[in-house]
């Protein structure tokens, strides 16, 4: 069935055969090996050992098995970071951006008009906002003595980054991206027919009923794609430490925290290391579960 | 009892469209009615207005006893069947006819009960199971009707209930529906674009046009007697024909031929009158040969319609009329390109004829087309000229206001 006039006899699409496609590939390829794959084996590696930025070890770094992941796994430090990492992941992605950002988006659903357009600009403003930028915008509205907050709440020395460091780095985090599940659920609600909401509500559905009955079985895809995105963005997140650094006495200190300050200003980079790559099986595991679910919507039939 | 009543209903979009202006209309309990009316001229909003999916913005809306002008859609009784049907993809067949009852708490067994009864009235039971995805158009129509009876309301809206069905199917839906609506019994207002469902459908139809009703009545009412050139124009398969006539005496001048005054219009007009002659295609005879008290012209098309032909035939104009399109700039106005309405410019009027089959022209003959009596109409500026206002002609504001 292959057009006759065809000059290429090569069997892909393109027309350009095994050789030149490679030709075009390499370059890509080379630039994530070099900068992906490398480092990636490299933390595999140096988890494993001993090495240190300085010192003796980092001249003859010694190989030490498993020695790493145990302490790791032993110790109340990395425990104690472990547990406020889920509790970050599910305060700020979870409930945090994922409510409020459906919540905002079913609430504009069926508005026009210089409202939504006004609440999406501000949304996507703290989106769009680099990170120290925001950073510095909450420690400012946060301070203790010269805080935009106290000052409108008429209760200056209060110090929410000592006193909430947990509360304020996640609603400093709901804050910063929940713009992009808005914006995701906003555009799911389109293929929300009218018809079939309208059939709820005059079946005498309550709203909760509808979002149960009619809208959630219809944007469960993207429900789950959302999670997916948000959680793996979240428990990777860094931008926590410019704000309260892990402090006060550890009670804010999220994986990336405890990583980059055992690693880089604790030198300890072989252990930094390890649980470096414990994060991303725990990351592995998250991605699985919802890919699994995301799997199951398309069984029943 | 579960009559729907409408009074003074006014619905105002935020964005200044009028789409309901001041309507008044009442709808007999049991009655299968239709909303008629060209794309934009406000039935679908009047539905959605009795369902309370849409909010009045002025007057009131009572289904029985109950004003219901503020309830919202669920505490008004009545249960609504979309165009798109709008079942739910996610639940079986069973899930979606129960819906209603599960959302009003109906315990589990008494719903599946419910919902295998109905299934069965319906001839769905083999379908239970089933997703909507896996149903054929008509019986997912089907499934939508029995979520709609499966809570007994006191009112049926059905929104466009046949377009989204082939040419084929839709005819027999068409006959389905009227028996099941009859065996209910249950107040039922339907919306069409399509006069033809309207007729074969309805007990009575609303014409609408602009956000107003043009007319009220029992399809032979509107068919045979359009109160307006639009209702005229709209009704019927093949247009009516609007002829341009002047009244002298005892008689009407169309074209070259003079016409004996239809009977409902005598001692209304007065001589020298400029009017609209009205005749329905299906109510004219066409002879080949002259005949008095005939519109005479040339064949120009024959168009084959299975048993019938349509004729359309040249007549040339009135040679006394001065400026012709004088009815044009008053009557239709609103009249969605009615065959033949004023005339050419050449002073020439097309007239369109039903023939019936054996008895086709060829084009280019001569023939000659009367009227049967008491089936002509006469228009002046847009409405029905008759002896008295009929009660089938709603609201004295009804006809006025449209062409403005």
């Amino acid at each position: 069935m292959r057009p006759a006039t065809g000059a290429s006899p090569a069997p892909d699409a393109a027309g350009l055969g095994r050789a030149r496609a490679t030709g075009f590939l390499v370059p890509a390829m080379v630039l994530i090996l070099v900068f992906l794959v490398v480092p990636a084996a490299w933390t595999i590696y140096l988890g494993v050992t001993n090495y240190r930025l300085t010192g003796l070890a980092a001249a003859n770094p010694e190989i030490v098995g498993l020695d790493n992941y145990t302490q790791a796994l032993g110790d109340e430090r990395f425990r104690t970071s472990l547990l406020l990492t889920l509790q970050f992941v599910l305060g700020s992605a979870v409930i945090g951006q994922a409510g409020l950002g459906f919540a905002i988006a079913f609430a504009l659903r069926d508005r026009r008009g210089p409202l939504r357009r006004l609440v999406e600009g501000f949304v996507l403003l703290s989106w769009i906002l680099p990170s120290s930028v925001v950073a510095f915008l909450w420690i400012a509205l946060l301070d203790r003595d010269a805080g935009t907050l106290n000052a409108l709440l008429g209760i200056p020395g209060m110090a929410w980054l000592l006193d909430y460091p947990m509360l304020s780095i996640i609603i400093f985090n709901t804050w910063r991206g929940t713009a992009f599940s808005m914006m995701l659920y906003a555009a799911a609600l389109e293929n929300v027919p009218r018809s079939h909401l309208e059939t709820a509500r005059l079946a005498g559905a309550s709203t909760w009923q509808q979002l149960r009955d009619v809208v959630f079985p219809r944007i469960r895809g993207h429900v789950l794609t959302n999670l997916l995105l948000i959680s793996l963005w979240t428990f990777n997140d860094f931008a926590p430490f410019l704000i309260t650094a892990g402090g006060p006495e550890q009670r804010s200190e999220i994986l990336p925290v405890y990583v980059y300050k055992v690693a880089l200003s604790g030198g300890e980079l072989g252990f930094g290391a390890a649980i470096s790559f414990i994060m991303l099986l725990i990351n592995l595991v998250i991605a699985l579960v919802y890919l699994r679910m995301l799997g199951r919507r398309k069984e029943p039939a | 009892m579960s009559a729907i009543t409408m009074r003074e209903l006014t619905k105002v979009y935020p964005n200044g469209v009028r789409a309901l202006d001041a309507l008044d209309l009442e709808i007999a309990d049991g009655e299968f009615f239709a909303l008629l009316g060209p794309s934009g001229c406000g039935k679908t909003t009047l539905l959605r207005t009795i369902a309370g999916l849409e909010v009045a913005s002025g007057g009131s809306v009572h289904i029985g006893e109950r004003n219901v002008t503020n309830l919202p859609p669920g505490k008004r009784d009545v249960a609504m069947v979309f165009q798109d049907y709008a079942l739910f993809p996610h639940m079986t067949v069973q899930e979606n006819i129960a819906y209603p009852l599960r959302i009003k708490k109906v315990d589990r067994r008494a719903r599946a009960d419910k919902a295998a009864e109905t299934a069965d009235e319906l001839g769905l039971s083999a379908l239970l199971q089933r997703r909507p995805g896996q149903l054929s158009g008509g019986q997912q129509q089907r499934v939508a009707l029995a979520r709609a009876m499966a809570c007994h309301p006191q009112v049926f809206l059905l929104d466009e209930p046949l377009s989204n069905l082939d040419a084929r199917l839709r005819l027999e839906a068409r006959t389905f529906l009227k028996r099941l609506q009859r065996e209910l019994g249950v107040t039922t207002v339907f919306v069409t674009h399509d006069q033809a469902e309207a007729l074969a459908l309805a007990d009575r139809i609303a014409v609408m046009e602009g956000g107003r009703i043009r007319q009220v009545g029992t399809p032979t009412e509107v068919f045979r007697r359009p109160a307006n050139t639009f209702v005229a124009g709209f009704i019927g398969s093949t247009p009516m024909n609007l002829v341009d006539a002047r009244v002298d005496g005892d008689e009407l001048v169309v074209g070259r031929a003079r016409l004996p005054l239809p009977e409902d219009a005598r001692g209304q007009v007065g001589g020298g009158e400029r009017l609209v002659y009205g005749v329905r295609p299906e109510y004219l005879d066409y002879s080949p040969t002259p005949v008095p008290g005939a519109l005479s012209g040339q064949v120009v098309v024959v168009e084959n319609l299975g048993s019938v032909s349509l004729v359309s035939l040249d007549v040339p104009g009135d040679d006394a009329a001065e400026a012709p399109g004088d009815a044009g700039s008053t009557g239709d106005a609103g009249t969605t390109g009615a065959g033949g309405a004023a005339g050419d410019a050449g002073g020439r009027t097309s007239v369109q004829v039903v023939v019936a089959e054996g008895g086709e022209p060829t084009p280019g003959d001569t023939g000659w087309v009367v009227p049967r009596p008491g089936r002509s109409l006469l228009y002046r500026d847009g409405d029905l000229v008759t002896v008295a206002e009929a009660a089938s002609v709603p609201a004295p504001r009804a006809g006025a206001g449209v062409q403005g």
